[in-house]
């Protein structure tokens, strides 16, 4: 980079110019006379001038690289980010969302519409050389083209409190069949899981756990515990027991049956969970004793 | 009324007892309107709310020393950073050269006998003490973790005490605000007879400069402050974006005072070394009205600059762009000062006593801290390094590195005209060295850090950047044992005789060296009369008027 | 350099009220003048920084700022703005009188000005205590019903703030005032030493002023 060695030389350049003046003209005795210039216009213009050439050089060179990351191609990806303490939350166009982990395909660009739902936060892409500031209110956008595969850290810039320095995101630049295999399916992590555990994790990450508790506890929808292969009353009087089945009809068509004593507020997970992800949370509601 | 020029101080305060002497006792201290006694409080109140930074300072480095927890929990790291921030900027920078050495120095560089307002100057010290105890007094309300840029919503929804810490900046404000307007009247209305604005001695102009700024600016940030108050007190909805407010627009109000803040530290700086330079190279100043005019030229673009803060916040391309082009501009006044400072040295008779070595230092830590702001100050650059380690690298060596060494120059020059007491000069260039190695040391390594990456303000991080956090923690060693062995020979030289050195130690040829060691409570005997210009080296100097700049 | 040069000055018998490091009255005189216009800067970025912020608001929400303005009074608004304005002429007076050695008539207008910033503040307190009656409060205390258009409490926070700010100057000039009131009482002023009751006139010109700024910016958007 130009700049640094611009940087380094003026550096060295003013450190010799001390260091010589300094040894050359060490005080003598105390009569030493010093000769008494008090300006050299030319001087003078020569040093204000050539650093003013040289900063407007960089001003040009900084402001054009800006202009080219400012606008995106109409062909980007659209990336929804959602940023709250500590989390990065990332939607894809297909409705489906990861937390902290965005998956996008090699040499596509990909634009990121970012806000944040409490305060300001900072996308930072170290690799991407990008930055930009995620506000409450306000949407930002940030683009980009990731060239290699790989994968990319992500930091919060923006001081957001207790956790700042864990609001970490990792940006994993997919091979287009990849990429393909992670719209179906999920991420690498996600296909691994046994359904149990993934189960668990989408108790935890796709808002279920809002509503029903673990241990039993009512909350706005009914708890889980215990609640595997037995008969419980719906609000209008009929029966049904939990199995496979009706569990899958309470994520897709929830307002089908509603639990006697329960308000008919819980919205459709239609679209929002793969396949896969449905049966993880049958598992799970089998393994809750 | 002709004033001799007394080359031994000694004996000739004989009639009269010197302000350290007379009157007596700690109440003709706290109530004294004399500027000499104010600026030695500022200075010792300085000193202290140093330390106590420093301290945070040296905490944070410990706790970075491994990438998890080393000392402290994260809530912990937020409030002491928060508070080291605070303490530094608002109870240290600010006030460090303006209103300690200005104090001391300003009247006694004029010819004058005191400040145009002796009890607001007063006012002024006990306004800071009062802001200083407020400030301490939030860590009884479980302190403060918002950083001290307090940049809302997270500073209006967090706890502790944001409302006490955020009036204690309002209260520092107006100090700082009174002695600003001090400053400003003394230098138009009480320069000795026969001194014109161009035979001012530049800590004078820097001293202008810099008081315009704190007039201009510190308003806004006062009402800046109180908005943020009313925000948590009352829940105006100004800053909060639920209410239909803007909470960027606090960054806006914020940085309008903040950024020309950066010019009260850095201006008064300037006027230091632009004093040190001259009497150390026993050579008239080289281009003293580029340099003076360089001061004013920064406090006002100074004004201009204040969103390249936020480029990456959500501001138009054209604004960014006017920004970028505005702050590139202000680099240019000063590079003009650095380029004069060794013009200065140049052909000169140079002596490398303590003072001129921070001088050098100080050139030098400029230098690395002007030209790391032309990354920031570019558009395409700021955006990867803002807000990493990078950003606070180069503000420490602008700020803390720039100002502080200064700072140590000034005192280091104007400690025997205070005290009428040396230290010991050995020492002295140890401490120099120390705290020239151990800054660079700590600050060095964080440039690479925040190029590779690392963001600020961060509790955890990755492990591949803990060889270089070591490093610059080890370096903070380095600068905290060179700072407390200059702490040490200060108060060694207090077991000298009062009055054992000479009125003019070092050979300077402006007014303050023509009074006693320590001076008189009334500076002069007399009203002293210019009779050359204040760089004026050679044998029969011209007298005023005959020879301008 | 118009004072420094003539030492003379100095040296005939001076007055108590110079101060040991002035070398005249004159240069005493003006450094508080150039004192009190840089403090009156300071004053008037105060308020700046609150118009700034309220033209910004404004521009983003009209319609909340423009329903919210007609719960103002404006003949009390109008009421307040003669009375200041009557009371900068009454203050132009008192420095005149007092500048040529006429105590009583400085006394008189001194206290004219000083009833009419009482006069201010008591129909200051009439608005007031009306707004808190209808809940016309700041921020989260905003508890007025039957509003159409939402977001008036912003407004309000503003007026709250503004006129607050200046009601505390208002005091504040009210406390100068009564100070030198009680000096010219003592007969400390003279066409020789009159600085304090110029920088206190000075002051109040300020506190009208911001006023007549606020008065057409709160009560008569349109």
């Amino acid at each position: 980079m130009f700049i640094i060695y611009l940087t380094i030389f003026f550096f060295f350049f003013n450190g010799a110019l001390i260091i010589y003046a300094v040894r050359k003209w060490k005080r003598r005795s105390d009569k030493d006379v010093t000769p008494h210039i008090t300006h050299d216009t030319r001087l003078e213009l020569v040093w204000s001038l050539i650093p003013l050439a040289v900063v407007m050089l960089i001003f040009f060179w900084g402001f054009t690289g800006y202009v080219k990351a400012w606008v995106a191609p109409n062909d980007a990806i659209e990336i929804v980010v959602t940023g709250k303490k500590w989390v990065w939350q990332f939607e894809y166009p297909d409705g489906s969302r990861s937390l902290n982990d965005l998956h996008v395909p090699v040499n596509r660009p990909v634009k990121l519409i970012m806000h944040s739902e409490d305060v300001i936060h900072s996308f930072f892409v170290p690799a991407f050389r990008l930055k930009r500031d995620v506000i409450p209110g306000r949407y930002t956008e940030l683009w980009f083209t990731a060239t290699e595969p790989g994968v990319q850290q992500v930091f919060c810039a923006e001081y957001c409190g207790k956790g700042h320095s864990d609001m970490l995101a990792r940006i994993f630049v997919d091979s287009p069949e990849q990429y393909e295999i992670f719209l179906k399916e999920g991420d690498e992590q996600v296909r691994k899981m046994p359904l149990k555990e993934l189960g668990k994790l989408v108790y935890e990450n796709k808002g279920c756990a809002t509503c029903h508790s673990l241990d039993g506890t009512k909350g706005q929808g009914p708890s889980w515990k215990g609640i595997w292969a037995k008969t419980h009353k719906g609000a209008d009087g009929t029966e049904y027991t939990v199995d496979a089945n009706y569990v899958r009809q309470s994520i897709l068509q929830p307002q089908a049956v509603v639990v006697q004593g329960f308000e008919p507020i819980m919205p459709t997970f239609q679209g929002l969970l793969r396949e896969r992800e449905i049966l993880g949370v049958i598992e799970y509601i089998k393994s809750l004793e | 009324m002709s004033q001799a020029i007394t080359e031994h101080g000694v004996g000739h305060a004989a009639h009269h007892a010197d302000y350290l002497e007379e009157p007596k006792g700690l109440w003709s201290w706290l109530t004294t309107v004399d500027h000499k006694r104010i600026g030695l409080m500022y200075m010792w109140s300085v000193m202290f709310f140093f330390l106590v930074g420093g301290l945070f300072a040296l905490l944070i480095r410990l706790e970075l020393l491994t990438p998890k927890q080393t000392i402290m929990t994260a809530e912990m790291y937020n409030r002491v950073f928060t508070l080291h921030g605070a303490i530094m900027t608002f109870l240290v920078i600010i006030p460090a050269i303006p209103a300690a050495l200005g104090n001391f120095a300003l009247p006694l560089l004029i010819g004058a006998k005191d400040v145009a307002f002796p009890k607001l100057n007063l006012t002024s010290l006990y306004v800071y003490w009062t802001g200083a105890a407020m400030a301490v007094a939030t860590l009884a309300l479980g302190g403060v973790d918002t950083g001290w840029t307090f940049y809302t919503p997270y500073s209006t929804t967090t706890g502790g005490g944001v409302s006490l810490m955020v009036l204690a900046a309002f209260v520092l404000g107006f100090s700082s605000i009174f002695t600003g307007v001090n400053f400003i009247a003394t230098i138009h209305k009480l320069r000795a007879p026969g001194m014109g604005w161009f035979e001012l001695p530049l800590f004078t102009w820097g001293m202008y400069a810099t008081a315009l700024i704190q007039i201009l600016a510190t308003p806004v940030l006062g009402i800046t402050l109180l908005l943020l108050v009313m925000e948590r007190v009352l829940g105006v909805g100004i800053f909060d974006a639920q209410l239909g407010g803007d909470p960027v627009l606090f960054q806006h109000f914020f940085w309008f005072y903040s950024h020309p803040a950066v010019y009260i530290m850095i201006l008064p700086a300037m006027a230091v070394i632009s004093e040190v330079i001259p009497t150390f190279s026993k050579k008239t100043i080289f281009g003293y009205k580029a340099i003076a005019f360089s001061s004013v030229a920064i406090a006002l673009l100074g004004f201009m600059v204040w969103a390249h803060h936020m480029f990456v916040a959500g501001m138009s391309l054209f604004a960014g762009a006017i920004f970028s082009f505005l702050t590139f501009f202000i680099a240019i006044p000063s590079a003009i000062k650095v380029f004069n400072w060794i013009a200065t040295m140049w052909r000169g008779s140079i002596t490398l006593d303590a003072p001129m070595l921070y001088a050098l230092s100080f050139l030098l830590i400029f230098t690395i801290g002007g030209l790391t702001g032309l990354f920031l100050a570019s558009l395409s650059t700021d955006v990867h390094l803002h807000d990493t380690y990078f950003v606070v690298s180069h503000f420490h060596y602008v700020m803390a590195g720039s100002n502080l060494i200064a700072f140590l120059a000034g005192i280091h020059y104007w400690w025997p005209k205070m005290y009428g007491r040396m230290y010991n000069q050995t020492l002295a260039a140890i401490g120099c060295v120390l705290v020239f190695v151990g800054f660079n040391a700590t600050f060095l390594p964080q440039f690479v850090l925040g190029s590779r990456g690392m963001p600020r303000r961060y509790y955890n991080y990755l492990p591949q950047f803990q060889e270089l956090h070591v490093a610059s923690t080890v370096g903070s060693w380095i600068l905290a044992a060179g700072l407390f062995l200059i702490l040490a020979y200060l108060l060694a030289s207090f077991r000298q005789k009062k009055g054992s050195v000479p009125a003019n130690p070092w050979g300077g040829r402006t007014l303050e060296w023509e009074t006693t060691s320590p001076p008189t409570m009334h500076n002069f005997e007399g009203q002293p009369v210019l009779k050359h210009g204040p760089y004026d080296y050679r044998p029969n100097p011209a007298p005023v008027g005959e020879d301008s700049h | 350099m118009s004072t420094a040069t003539n030492t003379a000055a100095a040296e005939h018998g001076h007055s108590k009220f110079l101060q040991h490091h002035f070398r005249e009255m004159s240069q005493q005189f003006e450094a508080a003048k150039i004192g009190m216009w840089l403090f009156l800067v300071t004053e008037v970025l105060l308020f700046g920084g609150l118009f700034v912020g309220y033209g910004i608001m404004h521009a983003k929400h009209p319609e909340a700022f423009m329903a919210a303005h007609h719960h103002l009074d404006k003949v009390m608004g109008a009421l307040n703005t003669i009375v200041l304005l009557f009371s900068s002429f009454t203050m132009v007076m008192a420095v005149w009188a007092s500048q040529t050695n006429r105590r009583k008539l400085t006394i008189l207008f001194l206290v004219i000005t000083l009833l009419c910033a009482c006069t201010f503040m008591v129909v200051k307190y009439f608005e007031y205590s009306h707004k808190f009656h209808d809940g016309l409060l700041p921020g989260k205390y905003y508890t007025h019903k039957g509003d159409t258009v939402p977001g008036q409490f912003m407004f309000f926070s503003f007026y709250f703030m503004m006129t607050g700010l200046h009601g505390i100057h208002v005091l504040l000039g009210m406390m100068a005032i009564i100070w030198i009131l009680f000096r010219t009482i003592r007969g400390d002023f003279s066409s020789d030493y009159y600085a304090p009751v110029d920088i206190t006139g000075l002051y109040w010109h300020l506190v009208d002023l911001i006023w007549i700024y606020l008065f057409p910016l709160m009560y008569l958007i349109s």
